[in-house]
């Protein structure tokens, strides 16, 4: 007989290993402090913590100015994308399933690609598109999905990759007709740019991300039931109508507020949730806070790459995760097989 | 005697045909109900009503008296619980994660199971003889093993009625009157009241206290085994060839298929 000590899951285990992430994170997060073109050096940066350096020394603007909110938003932006690729691969029970599978993405790209050729700004004008984007995209979703007080997981899905490519047409028409500086622009913006971050972004993104973060742990419960199926689910006593609409449309404003701001970046979402699901299993009272606090890390990671790659130029944060998250992710699917999936 | 589960006239379609229709069945506590019937007859549907997933249209459900339709999911799923034909974890959760979902209804939101949760989790796991493989992921076990962790997990969720659809379908011989052996254990107990769908006639008719035929979404016929399964209710039932007698051992009407009619 094998002996069975306690639970799985335990708070005092959710604690533990949330403590760890946010360890993790916060080095990450000094790394990237120091890290740049110009490198503030460690005991630098302990004086400028401590306010021992004015507010007019060079190092107190790179560090509080530029690059303290740029890891503020990277950090929101992986945490909330890898926060939806958790919930959207429970939810439509898909691996493959990633926060911009429903279409919302490429619907805060076309708003914010038609704020930028009518030469809106990046304070308010491009995020307001990109976030009505994103809201018109999610409502056109439900609205072919529904089906009686709910939608329908494959409806949803379907209806999600047509928009997505009819979006991405109608993107492509702005591209072809743009000018030079445009284009820039609007690459930059769907490959992710973070070089725009500040701090009254990140106040208005903080408020729906610790709303949303407490719904979505709450519901974790119910995601670990849903992974077996709708019916399955129903039988155990879950109200799977409503928690499909809940989870999507708040997952759905939370990326649609983030990408206002960062731009799309891809592979987050996908990846980290897997490496959690590695990690600390599949059980969502865990998975939720680790794969969210690992997705801050791995971005905030991947924008110091991107900023120190071919500096003092630098890269779209898309372009950094996508190239080093691909053959990671390979490489662990080689060498693991898919095991932490299905087994 | 006690009745648990009342349908009262009940009537379900999906669209525009009636897939059941006046039914009219008072389950007893404690009882072992059969319900068999040729394929697209409205088993399947039947559970699914008394689970009170599937509202119908025409009459009630009633548990104890209370009609289904006007309880919540959780409310319903302490009480009743069902083992579907065919269940897959698109994740991997180890079988005592599986038999610890059973404790959904009873936990609310932000709660985590304590030591009460994971004794009846344990106790389910032992009743269904499958405590031993409780560390191994759900996914990586044999259809008979799977099928007795499915059923902990629905003792997990200590119902008093346990619905089972068709759960010995892809099971071999040994693992079909294991389960059937083990829920007769159960009934006697824990006083469960058990419902089951299957095909297997010749466990039905060894096993359950009562057997209901279900022919074209209606009763065709109700009763104990030895009322109901005889041979020309079943050759009208399945439309073939059919000769029940007796089994010399158990005594109870065994199902002998003759081809080539």
């Amino acid at each position: 007989m094998e002996d069975i000590q306690g639970p799985p899951v335990t708070p005092k285990k959710v604690i533990i290993i949330s403590s760890l992430s946010i360890i993790l994170l916060l080095i990450v997060a000094t790394v990237s402090l120091i890290l740049g073109t110009a490198h503030i050096p460690f005991n630098k940066l302990l004086l400028l913590i401590k306010g021992r350096l004015g507010s007019n020394d060079p190092a107190y603007l790179i560090v509080f100015k530029i690059r303290l909110p740029r890891i503020l938003l990277g950090g929101m932006t992986g945490y909330t994308l890898s926060l939806g690729g958790v919930v959207f691969q429970a939810l439509l029970r898909n691996p493959l399933a990633e926060p911009f599978i429903l279409g919302t993405s490429s619907g805060a790209a076309l708003g914010a690609v038609i704020a930028i050729v009518l030469g809106m700004g990046y304070g308010v004008g491009v995020p307001l598109m990109a976030f009505g984007g994103a809201v018109f995209t999610l409502s056109l979703v439900i609205v072919f999905g529904k089906k009686g007080a709910g939608v329908e997981s494959s409806t949803i899905l379907l209806s999600g990759v047509i928009i997505n490519a009819f979006f991405t047409a109608v993107i492509m028409f702005f591209i072809a007709t743009s000018t030079h500086t445009l284009l820039h622009n609007m690459l930059y913006w769907l490959y992710g740019d973070l070089s725009q971050s500040r701090f009254e972004a990140i106040n208005i993104i903080f408020i729906p991300l610790i709303i949303g973060s407490i719904v979505l742990y709450g519901l974790s419960t119910h995601y670990n039931l849903i992974t077996a199926g709708e019916e399955e689910a129903l039988h155990m006593g879950v109200e799977v109508e409503k928690l499909k609409l809940i989870s999507i449309v708040v997952v759905s404003l939370m990326v649609g507020t983030v990408v206002s701001f960062s731009g799309i970046i891809g592979f987050v979402g996908l990846i980290v949730p897997h490496l959690s699901r590695m990690l600390v299993g599949s059980d969502h009272r865990v998975l939720i806070p680790v794969s969210a606090i690992g997705g801050a890390a791995f971005l905030i990671a991947s924008d110091t790459l991107a900023r120190l790659i071919i500096s003092p130029s630098e890269l779209p944060v898309g372009v950094v995760t996508a190239f080093l998250g691909a053959p990671f992710f390979i490489y662990l699917l080689r060498k693991r097989g898919s095991r932490w999936i299905e087994s | 005697m006690d009745r648990i589960l009342e349908l009262q006239d009940v009537g379900f379609r999906y669209e525009k045909n009636w897939v059941v229709r006046g039914i009219r069945l008072q389950i007893k506590r404690g009882t072992f109900l059969g319900i068999v019937g040729p394929n697209g007859s409205g088993k399947s549907t039947l559970l699914k009503i008394m689970d009170g997933i599937l509202h119908p249209q025409e009459g009630d459900v009633l548990f104890e008296g209370i009609s289904l339709m006007k309880m919540k999911r959780t409310q319903i799923a302490k009480k009743i619980s069902m083992v579907t034909q065919e269940t897959h974890f698109h994740f991997n959760f180890s079988v005592l994660e599986v038999v610890l979902m059973g404790r959904f209804p009873h936990l609310g939101i932000f709660k985590f199971e304590g030591k009460r949760d994971l004794d009846i989790a344990k106790e389910a796991l032992r009743l269904t003889d499958s405590i031993d493989f409780a560390h191994r992921p759900i996914n990586t076990l044999s259809g008979g093993e799977k099928q007795r962790v499915l059923l902990a997990k629905t003792l997990a969720q200590e119902p008093e009625i346990v619905l089972l659809d068709e759960p010995t379908t892809f099971l071999d011989l040994r693992y079909k009157t294991e389960i059937f052996e083990i829920i007769s254990s159960l009934i006697k107990e824990m006083g469960l009241t058990v419902v089951v769908v299957s095909h297997d006639i010749d466990l039905v008719s060894q096993y359950c206290k009562e057997v209901l035929l279900l022919k074209d979404g209606k009763v065709f016929d109700m009763g104990t085994p030895k009322d109901v399964i005889n041979s020309e209710n079943l050759r009208e039932l399945f439309d073939c060839q059919i000769l029940v007698d007796l089994n010399p051992i158990t005594g109870t009407p065994r199902v002998n298929l003759i081809g080539g009619s």
